[in-house]
């Protein structure tokens, strides 16, 4: 805990982010060293890009092509969307996109509420046994959500909740991190903007409302990019505690397709890119916020 | 009559007794006021995390089945059986094999990809996307993916392995090569996470540190070997430690690169987790062994609380 609660201290307190420079002083523009350091950047980005691409490149293959072997980029027989055409025509693939949309925003909504709510107790409020709760929830951090499923899965039957979205959802909701991450936030909010609002009568649910919630809002935001991608990409939780087709998010459910498609290829790549779609796009979008997001909330995400 | 110097809270009453139990009540108040605003939070804490914890325990020293059937108490019996099962050892074994393999190229590469980005080189919105972006991905498409490019006949890993004049290997469908497709694998999908935890704590270095190294006549090299290195190292054993514990957790994209078969040279710990518990409806070995696991995770952030202290005190 020590070097993680360095690290955040060290992300989360640097005051303007540095001004980026456009090279090393000292540097030559068009140095030796510069050029070696683009071209090895422009190896290492394309080795990473390729395998993204060629799947893209496969979706958009007729299956003939795609199990012809053949390594070019384009099939034989021309480009064609025949592959997203079979996969959009089939039901499934919109109920678990939207499953997972929706049941994703769900377990970011309520997870990001508990916490906040439970981050300013901490911060800010004075109760009989703050210390040694604060202790052990920042200890259960160290607890991997794999070591419990049986135990979860368990509770799941007993509250008759296998094959609900609340099934799904709640035991998501759970984020000791967070609340560690949001309390060292909160805590450095000056006291005196609260002060203020406690002379006037505010109640306590009124000020983080209106004055601690307003001015927490690029931390709240790292946080809910962090929980949602987490939730997103799920895979162990909801492929042990779904069964019903129907109810299935998008990970459990492209994964029961594989075996039924069998070597149509070009098939499950298109299904692949289309799974892959929607959090390129808010990547795209929301480059900073989520690249900042991970840097803070990086070390809760383990 | 009293009167209270403070001047916001002054109040002015006849009884002296009025003081104290007002302070008491606005006490309890705040009492009252923290449980509620902790609520929502504890009882989520409580219900799916402290109870299953305990609810583990418990279970791990009984014959519960997922069927509902036993659940007698059997004492240290999982426990004595876990540790004499050669299955559970090949696990743990596998595991930890992945651990290593995966962890150095995912630190290596991803220092590699944040000290050529920081070097302001323009394109910076490109350079991320392409690191970063298979973070993204789910585990399924993922495993997709590299299934397809695996393919031992039509698949592209081979293409380029011909391209360089070597033999075609059969990737995950050999036992000798199937942990080595993982690991490629993972470190394609997850790198990315470590490249921007590098590039943030890189980007934390005050700039002036290079200026007066330039002004000293310190090039690039020397810049990032006496200034940027050395001061990556909290960072450092932080990632080191995030990614020993995200490789020991193996299971989702080995599982789903292998079709759900189980092959004894890429079964992980978690996967043993789930098969001796989903599979043969064990639940009370099955929980025995997660505590096993659990263990050995305790033992590593122990050890990583040990070396940073014992740095911590170097440093003073």
């Amino acid at each position: 805990m020590m070097s993680t609660a360095t690290l955040t201290e060290t992300i989360t307190t640097t005051k303007p982010a540095r001004a980026r420079r456009p090279h090393l002083p000292g540097e030559k523009p068009f140095g030796v060293l510069r050029i070696s350091a683009l071209v090895v950047l422009i190896v290492l980005a394309v080795g990473w890009l390729l395998p993204f691409l060629w799947a893209i490149a496969t979706a958009f293959k007729t299956e003939t092509d795609a199990a012809s072997g053949d390594p070019s980029w384009i099939g034989a027989s021309g480009p064609t969307i025949e592959a997203f055409t079979a996969i959009l025509s089939q039901g499934n693939v919109y109920t678990w996109a939207f499953n997972s949309l929706w049941t994703s925003i769900a377990v970011t909504l309520i997870t990001l509420t508990i916490s906040a709510l439970a981050a300013y107790a901490f911060s800010r409020l004075d109760f009989t046994g703050r210390k040694w709760l604060f202790v052990a929830i920042i200890a259960s951090i160290v607890v991997p959500p794999q070591v419990l499923i049986i135990p979860l899965f368990y509770e799941m039957l007993a509250f008759n909740m296998i094959d609900t979205y609340w099934g799904l959802i709640l035991p998501q909701v759970v984020a000791p991190a967070m609340v560690f991450i949001l309390k060292r936030f909160f805590d450095a909010i000056p006291i005196e903007l609260e002060d203020a609002a406690r002379v006037d009568g505010a109640s306590r649910l009124r000020i983080f409302w209106s004055i601690v919630l307003p001015l927490s809002r690029p931390i709240l935001a790292s946080v809910a990019i962090f929980v949602f991608i987490g939730a997103w990409n799920n895979f162990l939780w909801p492929f042990l505690v779904i069964n019903d087709t129907t109810l299935m998010t998008l990970p459990v459910g492209l994964q029961t397709v594989i075996s039924a498609y069998g070597v149509q290829y070009a098939q499950v790549m298109a299904q692949a890119v289309l799974a892959a779609l929607p959090l390129i796009i808010v990547f795209i979008i929301f480059q900073k916020q989520i690249v900042k997001g991970v840097a803070t909330s990086g070390f809760g995400g383990q | 009559m009293t009167t209270a110097t403070d001047s916001t809270r002054t109040i002015v009453t006849g009884s002296k007794a009025a003081i104290p139990i007002r302070r008491a009540g606005s006490r309890n108040r705040e009492q009252l006021i923290s449980w509620a605003f902790l609520a929502p939070f504890l009882l989520a804490f409580v219900l799916f995390l402290a109870w299953p914890i305990v609810h583990g325990i418990i279970l791990s020293f009984t014959d519960q089945s997922l069927t509902g059937a036993g659940g007698s108490f059997i004492g240290f019996a999982n426990y004595a059986e876990a540790l004499t099962d050669p299955k559970m050892w090949q696990s743990m074994g596998n595991t930890v094999w992945f651990t290593l393999l995966s962890t150095v190229p995912l630190v290596v590469i991803a220092l590699l990809m944040a000290a050529l980005v920081d070097r302001g080189i323009p394109g910076q919105w490109l350079w991320r996307l392409s690191f970063f972006m298979p973070y993204l991905l789910a585990s399924t498409v993922i495993s997709q993916i590299w299934v397809w490019i695996f393919n031992p006949q039509i698949g592209a890993a081979n293409n380029i392995l011909e391209f360089f004049g070597l033999e075609p290997l059969a990737w995950l469908q050999n036992p000798d090569t199937n942990m080595l497709s993982i690991v490629i694998a993972t470190v394609w999908w997850t790198v990315g996470f470590n490249f921007l935890l590098y590039l943030a704590a890189m980007q934390n270095i005050p700039p002036q540190q290079y200026e007066a190294a330039s002004l000293d006549g310190a090039g690039p090299w020397r810049q990032f070997w006496s200034i940027t290195l050395p001061q990556l190292g909290p960072a450092t054993v932080l990632i080191l430690i995030l990614q020993i514990l995200a490789s020991l957790k193996l299971f989702d994209q080995a599982y789903q690169m292998l079709g759900g078969v189980a092959s004894d040279t890429t079964r992980s710990i978690v996967q043993y987790i789930y098969e001796a518990g989903f599979v043969s409806y064990r639940f009370g070995y099955s929980a025995a062994i997660s505590y096993v696991f659990f263990a050995l995770i305790v033992i590593i952030g122990v050890a990583q609380a040990l070396i940073t202290r014992r740095r911590k005190e170097s440093q003073l």
